[in-house]
């Protein structure tokens, strides 16, 4: 049975008179792959910064490891905040920085290795992700899918227990988007981190999933395959299925 | 009736709730100081872009400034028989009164103006949220060097817009209108005393802080201030009200520190 890492409890985020999440509870466990999905603007990036403690919850507790974050003060948080890495929907790559320097932030900022042994550890990583060469250029420089790619380097340099991935192949061709699906299978076994993948891409992200959570007007609801998910009785769910996968879809003809 | 109430409080309340964010805002903009590591270059650099690279737009509006000065001045205390006096009034107008306030107001349209869309920028394409989760605190790694470098450098374009000023002056009103040059200096020297250079330099002290502080700081909220809007539209819908709001800022200060300082 593997390890809780993250829990919701009760979670309310209401903005305004809209509330966004009413008394959600969700699990997810260390190593395995939690797709969120849902139709747009039901929550899927509140959840994720309310992940990551860029949101605070009106009520309930978020716990990561057994700590609930949203009684933490900023250096707890930040404490926290290391174990997870982040591959942004734009990447988020500082646009002024060049692919080496933006790489090698977090390791500069977070630890106090030297510049030579930082310089090596940043040339293997980019070297793993296919970006040797491109070193030198900025972000704006680089293709869609480059610069996931950077940013999906700049998220692992401090190799994370946890990472999230927000709309990870959102704006990308078919062949990148599959470039960044075989990225993330290679680097979650070898890093062996706790994936969540906030996404659009459905069904070919269910592929990836060892459970799928579908935010629907403030609530969660968990399944445990594609197929739990298409014999769903909630009435939302049957429509966003319907929407999204068609009327037959079974993940084994995806495989 | 009801209606026109709840849209009052509703302002109120939006004011005191950006009055808090910028306070807190400022609090820990200075606060990053005391963070280690502290980043030395990263504020050399921006040394190097609001006080270095203001060099020759101070140059030129200081010059002129002075030589308007002197014309003006001439033509004003000839009508006094009293054109030795100079020296004294181009000095001390600028010293205490015009090199502060116009520094500042220069320096909030050439680095204010970049420094708020930069960082609102950063915060649109989620390059602040990206600092803050690889637990890079925004402020000691972006805000705190543009704290540090705007009070080093507003302070010292001033003592340079005087001095230039002080030469424009000279140059129309001695070199132009025949006033003679040992009565500008020696006028300059005998009506100048500490407490008017102290308090050109509190003033831009207190114009450095204002100008980061609502530059920076409107950048830094550019997703949450009222009416601003979205993306490119809101950042140069907030650049252009942080420029505005830090010319009048510095305007009232200027008034108040006068009223004080006197």
């Amino acid at each position: 049975m593997s390890q809780v890492v993250i829990q919701f409890k009760n979670v309310v985020k209401a903005f305004g008179k809209q509330t966004i999440l009413d008394r959600v509870n969700m699990t997810i466990n260390s190593g395995k792959t939690t797709v969120i999905a849902g139709p747009s603007g039901q929550g899927k990036s509140v959840t994720m910064k309310l992940i990551l403690g860029l949101l605070r919850p009106d009520s309930g507790e978020i716990l990561v490891e057994g700590h609930d974050i949203t009684k933490m003060r900023a250096n707890a948080l930040n404490e926290v905040r290391t174990k997870f890495g982040v591959l942004f929907q734009g990447s988020a790559l500082l646009d002024s920085l060049n692919v080496f320097a933006n790489v090698a932030l977090p390791l500069e900022e977070r630890t106090k290795m030297g510049s030579e042994e930082i310089r090596s550890r940043v040339l293997a990583v980019l070297a793993q992700l296919g970006l040797t060469g491109h070193e030198e250029k900025y972000p704006a420089q680089l293709s869609g899918g480059m610069r996931k790619r950077v940013g999906l380097a700049r998220a692992l340099m401090l190799q994370p227990e946890i990472m999230l991935f927000d709309e990870p192949t959102t704006g990308l061709d078919p062949e990148n988007t599959l470039e960044i699906y075989k990225l993330f299978l290679e680097t979650q076994k070898k890093f062996g981190y706790t994936s969540i993948i906030v996404s659009h891409d459905i069904p070919k992200v269910f592929n990836l999933a060892d459970q799928v959570i579908v935010i629907n007007r403030g609530k969660l609801s968990t399944f445990a395959s594609p197929e739990d998910i298409q014999q769903s009785e909630i009435p939302d769910i049957q429509a966003f299925v319907q929407y999204t996968m068609g009327k037959i879809y079974l993940s084994r003809e995806m495989e | 009736m009801i209606r026109y109430l709840e849209k009052i409080g509703n302002n109120t309340l939006w004011i005191l709730e950006d009055l808090g964010r910028m306070g807190s805002f400022l609090v820990l903009g200075l606060g990053g100081v005391f963070k280690r590591p502290f980043r030395f270059s990263a504020m050399i650099r921006q040394v190097r872009l609001i006080g270095a690279d203001s060099f020759w737009v101070i140059f030129f509006i200081a010059g002129f400034t002075g030589m308007v000065l002197g014309l003006q001045g001439y033509y004003t205390l000839r009508k006094f028989g009293s054109e030795g006096a100079l020296g004294s009034a181009v000095s001390l107008s600028l010293i205490r009164e015009l090199g502060p306030v116009l520094t500042a107001l220069m320096v909030t349209g050439r680095a204010g103006s970049a420094m708020c869309a930069e960082i609102g920028i950063m915060r649109n394409s989620e390059q602040l949220d990206a600092l803050e989760c690889m637990a890079i605190d925004p402020f000691r790694y972006l805000v705190t060097p543009k704290f540090l470098a705007t009070i080093i450098s507003v302070p010292i374009l001033t003592l340079f817009f005087n001095v230039v000023g002080i030469f424009g002056g000279y140059l129309a009103g001695c070199g132009l209108l025949g006033v003679n040059p040992g009565a500008y200096w020696s006028g300059m020297e005998q009506s100048v005393v500490n407490q008017d250079i102290n308090m050109g330099i509190i003033k831009s002290f207190v114009f450095a802080l204002v100008i980061v502080w609502v530059c920076a700081g409107r950048g830094y909220f550019v997703h949450v201030i009222r009416g601003a809007g979205f993306g490119a539209e809101g950042v140069s819908k907030v650049t252009t009200q942080a420029v505005v709001l830090s010319s009048i800022a510095i305007l009232i200060w200027d008034y108040l520190l006068t009223a004080i300082l006197l």
